[in-house]
């Protein structure tokens, strides 16, 4: 920004003069510790001031809210319009129980939906797998066929909610099941709104849950987004997420390095294997951010993400449509930031990582719930998470201007220096060939893994504190009822997924996996088989077990 | 002269794929001087205990964050038990809250470790507890 | 012990995986019964896979796993990883590629890191290779990390050789010329869809075209096979059945030519090498370091208080009677 030379002069005069009170005092007493860092360990000076952003050009580098660089925000009107989505995502036990949890959350006032499956669906099989014992229903809603999804909806307007799906190796098969339980209900695939998460390259590198090796895992991603463009223009078709890379222990620059880095991949390989034009499908494409403890860390990051992307779009990939440069992203705070030790303090936690997530501009939140740590969050637990989101929005003011801390020096030159080292990481990874060479390699992970024990050091060492764990812990234990999900969700879900085998059609469902299998071979695109497929019953692991066989295993290298 | 190194297995049984305990346990133990034998993710309880007699160590240290840890850590004990290994210990970690942990003991469980305990703390348990074998 | 030994031959896994780890761990019991079980050993055929970190060798063992188990043959596996030079431990990761097997009863995986000290690693895993041979594992894969002289050694014990490269890894190839040529029975161009494949295919053609005739022992020229990506199924599971095809032959071909036996001098002579080293130096060095004296010796060679020639006939003297 900048500034004449007279601010300049004294403000160097004034510094100087600053500079020596501060010997001064620390002469007489030292620091409390001799480095401040962010929680990230971005190390924090004591002051900032019109030096470190003199360089920055306003036109450029911060402009005004719905303009390039769009680092304040897409919408001209910033939250004046809207606040952003209430989302809270829910998911327990069966179709039925996460339903009556789904309803109690809109009477509440919550403004969209989000889904958590089970474990057996987040990975591709049936409650009655093997593989499944003893995870049905447990931290997510359990789905096998298009019935339990029937029940999932039951009474949902899904021509006026939109419906998050948190669902990545078989988000085909998901969001064949949405498609066709909106068909059933009379409801054209052009009328209904949502986002699945689908982001493949992100669990090669976080959260492991795998099914596919990385290209074809990529090709299933891209038939979506060609579906998605071409019928279901509602849909956001990939959430591209940094959340799950930060839970796994990356830093803050980390995180939107790696998941910056995967939303460009996608969209190289939409546009190399479909042949379609960027803004086709750019406008369609949503992130998903964490926003964890470290208050300012967390703004400047979510900031600094819509311009790299803004910039990203328009002079890498060369798109012509704002739209494509508007960087459209979910938050969720911090899940493990949460301690189990003394529960009631993550209610504070999350009220302050829900006002960064406001404060950095998100369109869409999720509040964790203070039992989260420990069990699925319970009815009391999430109406309080569902308040902290409304008390933000409606009592503490913060929603009346946009982009509020705009021009403060520190967090201008914050949100500089977390660009400019998420830069280096992209760069890092074009040399590589890419973010699926830098996997294969094991790259992020590693860089992840360093992070993630770098901190678990720092913690037991004192130089980082978590509150109730490494300082200020008390021996009381404070009790809190936990939701507990018993076997006979299982025990029931089995017996109903076996009646429906018994009764469906089976040449029907033969023919159906005939017709995946072949699309999948011939490199069709599978998103009209899985619809017809799931019409006829078929169930997730049935699909999923032909993308197996035709596209190979993928087991995690393990890499150190 | 002899030279007795604690070997450990880290595994994730049951489809839950948070890593980030495990991973950060399995470089804490590289780093104390353990062998640590590292099965990744996904993991069945046959899978388990087969590869923990087959790699001879002295302690399996599950890891399991999806809530389906009561059924799946019992598993391994038994599975190792039926497999005459019962004198290979299994020790257990993640979300498992306080009233699961006699359930847990009871079923055969050495030790559960919860977030929050020390890395230091860990070793020294396995420093303590495991002992040289014939 | 001679019922450890039966059970053992019995195949029981908890007494061969025991008995390795009484070996690492240098248990002295441990070197009794293997003096029963070495002339049990022999039968089986073993392989020995060796190159740079990250060539993929893991995965293709699984693969070969599969090959041979389809071919009705039992399998052990030995996989070799360093241990860290600073902490004394080691994360062992090799196994998460072959965890699939875990369950299979005719598959035995063991992990064994390399301890570094003194040197012991050979003969661990040559110990190993007799455990599983005696439990009647028909093919015995070992697959060590880097190619320095430490798993040259280790290839001697291997009838057949796998030397594993990728494409892309710039000049590498000829730092590992040396050594490696002598023990290669098979070149394997991992990964070989990438680039520079068939640059790396032409080096090593090179390579053979300027080695002596006597480098190749009964005329067999080593192949150079060609893996694909292993995450295409079909054709990776075709390219490593090629390849188990291809080991087959090199071993029928040291039956036919009679070189089995030259095989065995050589693997004899390395055992042997251990097994000294294991009752004359590891004694005197242990003795020496319990004694502090080791340490002390060092300090005089740095400040250059002496030799290392006249501290080690000194030592000799006194030990050697």
């Amino acid at each position: 920004m900048h500034f004449s030379k007279e601010v300049l002069e004294s403000s160097s005069r004034m510094r100087q003069k600053w500079e020596d009170e501060v010997k001064k005092v620390i002469a007489k007493g030292p620091d409390q510790k001799p480095r401040w860092s962010t929680i990230s360990d971005l190390e924090i000076k004591r002051l900032y001031g019109p030096e470190d952003i003199q360089h920055m050009d306003f036109e450029q580098d911060i402009g005004y809210p719905g303009q390039f660089p769009f680092i304040r925000g897409n919408q001209p009107t910033g939250y004046r319009g809207k606040y952003w989505t209430f989302r809270m995502f829910s998911g327990m036990g069966n179709a039925k129980t996460t339903n009556e949890r789904w309803h109690m959350l809109l009477r509440e006032g919550q403004t969209g939906l989000s889904t958590a499956f089970d474990f057996p669906t987040l990975m591709g099989y049936d409650t009655d797998s093997p593989k499944a014992r003893g995870e049905c229903g447990k931290c997510g809603v359990a789905i096998d066929t298009l019935e339990d999804f029937m029940q999932l909806v039951d009474g949902i307007p899904m021509d006026q909610v939109t419906t998050s799906m948190t669902i990545n190796p078989p988000a085909t098969v998901l969001w064949a099941m949405y498609c066709a339980a909106a068909e059933l209900k009379g409801i054209p695939l052009t009328k209904i709104g949502g986002t699945i998460q689908n982001d493949m390259l992100k669990e090669f590198i976080a959260q492991k849950t795998l099914m596919c090796p990385p290209d074809p895992s990529v090709k299933l991603v891209s038939d979506t987004v060609e579906f998605g463009a071409k019928h279901v223009p509602r849909w956001n078709t990939i959430s591209i997420s940094g959340y799950h890379i930060r839970e796994a222990g990356a830093t803050a620059v980390q995180e939107l390095a790696f998941t910056l880095r995967d939303g460009m991949e996608y969209v190289e390989d939409v546009i190399r294997r479909k042949g379609l034009h960027v803004d086709t499908f750019a406008p369609r494409l949503s992130f998903f951010f964490n926003s964890h403890s470290d208050f300012f860390e967390e703004i400047a990051k979510l900031r600094a993400a819509r311009r790299i992307w803004a910039k990203a779009m328009r002079d890498r990939y060369k798109s012509q449509d704002e739209r494509s440069w508007w960087m459209r992203f979910h938050t969720q705070t911090a899940g493990c930031s949460l301690t189990a030790q003394q529960p009631y303090n993550n209610v504070i936690r999350t009220a302050t990582q829900a006002l960064a997530a406001v404060l950095g501009g998100t369109q869409s939140l999720h509040t964790n719930s203070l039992d989260e740590v420990l069990c699925l969050p319970s009815d009391h637990a999430v109406q309080i998470a569902l308040r902290t989101q409304q008390i933000i929005a409606e009592e503490t003011g913060v929603a009346n201007t946009i982009d509020p801390l705009a021009g403060s020096y520190f967090v201008e030159a914050l949100t500089n220096e977390l660009e400019e080292k998420a830069w280096e990481y992209i760069h890092k990874i074009d040399e590589m060939g890419g973010m699926v060479a830098a996997i294969e390699k094991g790259y992020p992970q590693l860089e992840i893994a360093d992070a993630a024990y770098h901190f678990q050091k720092q913690i037991d060492a004192g130089e980082k504190i978590m509150v109730g764990v490494n300082k200020y812990v008390s021996a009381e234990p404070s009790p809190i009822p936990l939701v507990e999900i018993d076997d006979s969700v299982e025990i029931e879900q089995v017996k109903s997924l076996q009646a429906i085998r018994r009764k469906r059609d089976d040449k029907a469902v033969k023919r159906s996996l005939e017709d995946i299998k072949n699309a999948c071979k011939k490199g069709d695109n599978v998103m009209p088989h899985c619809i017809e497929a799931v019409k006829n019953l078929v169930t997730v692991q049935e699909v999923c077990d032909v993308y197996r066989e035709v596209y190979g295993e993928y087991r995690d290298p393990g890499l150190y | 002269m002899s030279e007795h190194i604690i070997r450990v297995m880290v595994a994730k049984p049951g489809l839950d794929g948070h890593d980030r305990g495990a991973r950060v346990l399995a470089r804490c133990f590289r780093d104390a001087g353990f062998e640590v034998i590292y099965t990744g993710c996904h993991q069945t309880p046959e899978q388990i205990a087969a590869a923990a007699i087959q790699e001879d160590v002295d302690v399996v240290g599950l890891s399991c964050l999806s809530g389906a840890h009561r059924y799946l850590f019992p598993a391994v004990v038994e599975q190792l038990r039926q497999r005459g290994a019962d004198d290979i210990d299994v020790v257990g970690g993640g979300i498992i809250p306080d009233q699961d942990f006699q359930f847990l003991y009871d079923a055969g469980l050495k030790a559960l470790f919860t977030p929050g305990e020390k890395l230091d703390d860990i070793v020294d348990w396995f420093r303590k507890n495991v002992k040289k074998r014939d | 012990m001679v019922d450890k030994v039966k059970k053992i031959q019995s195949g029981d896994v908890r007494s061969a995986s025991r008995l390795i780890r009484h070996i690492e761990d240098n248990v002295a019991e441990a070197r009794t019964t293997m003096k029963d079980i070495f002339p049990l050993t022999g039968h089986a055929h073993v392989v020995g896979l060796t190159g740079p970190p990250g060539a993929g060798k893991s995965t293709l063992v699984d693969g070969l796993i599969d090959s041979f188990r389809k071919m009705g043959r039992t399998v052990g596996v030995i996989a070799v990883d360093p241990t860290s030079p600073f902490t004394g431990g080691a994360i062992l990761g090799d196994r998460i590629r072959m965890q699939r097997h875990a369950e299979d009863p005719g598959v035995f995986v063991r992990s064994v890191a390399t301890r570094g000290a003194l040197g012991g690693l050979s003969r661990a895993v040559g110990d190993a290779i007799h455990i599983m041979d005696v439990m009647g594992k028909d093919v015995i894969l070992v697959e060590t990390v880097g190619t320095g002289q430490q798993e040259v050694d280790i290839m001697h014990y291997a009838h057949t050789v796998l030397v594993v490269l990728i494409p892309g890894m710039g000049d590498d190839i000829q730092a590992i010329k040396a050594g490696i040529l002598e023990i290669a029975s098979i070149f394997v161009i991992n990964k070989a869809e990438r680039e520079g494949s068939s640059k790396l295919r032409r080096e090593l053609v090179t390579m053979l075209n300027m080695a002596p005739e006597s480098a190749f022992p009964g005329g067999w020229r080593p192949p150079i096979l060609k893996c694909d990506n292993a995450f295409e199924p079909e054709g990776f599971s075709q390219s490593v059945s090629d390849l188990a095809l291809s080991i087959n032959e090199h071993y029928e071909h040291l039956v036919s030519k009679s070189l089995i036996g030259n095989w065995s001098s050589r693997k004899a002579a390395t055992e042997f090498n251990e097994a000294i080293r294991c009752a004359v130096l590891d004694p005197v060095l242990n003795d020496l370091m319990a004694r502090g004296e080791l340490d002390a010796m060092i300090v005089k060679l740095v400040k250059k208080e002496t030799d290392p020639y006249t501290l080690a006939e000194e030592i000799a003297s006194r030990y050697l009677k």
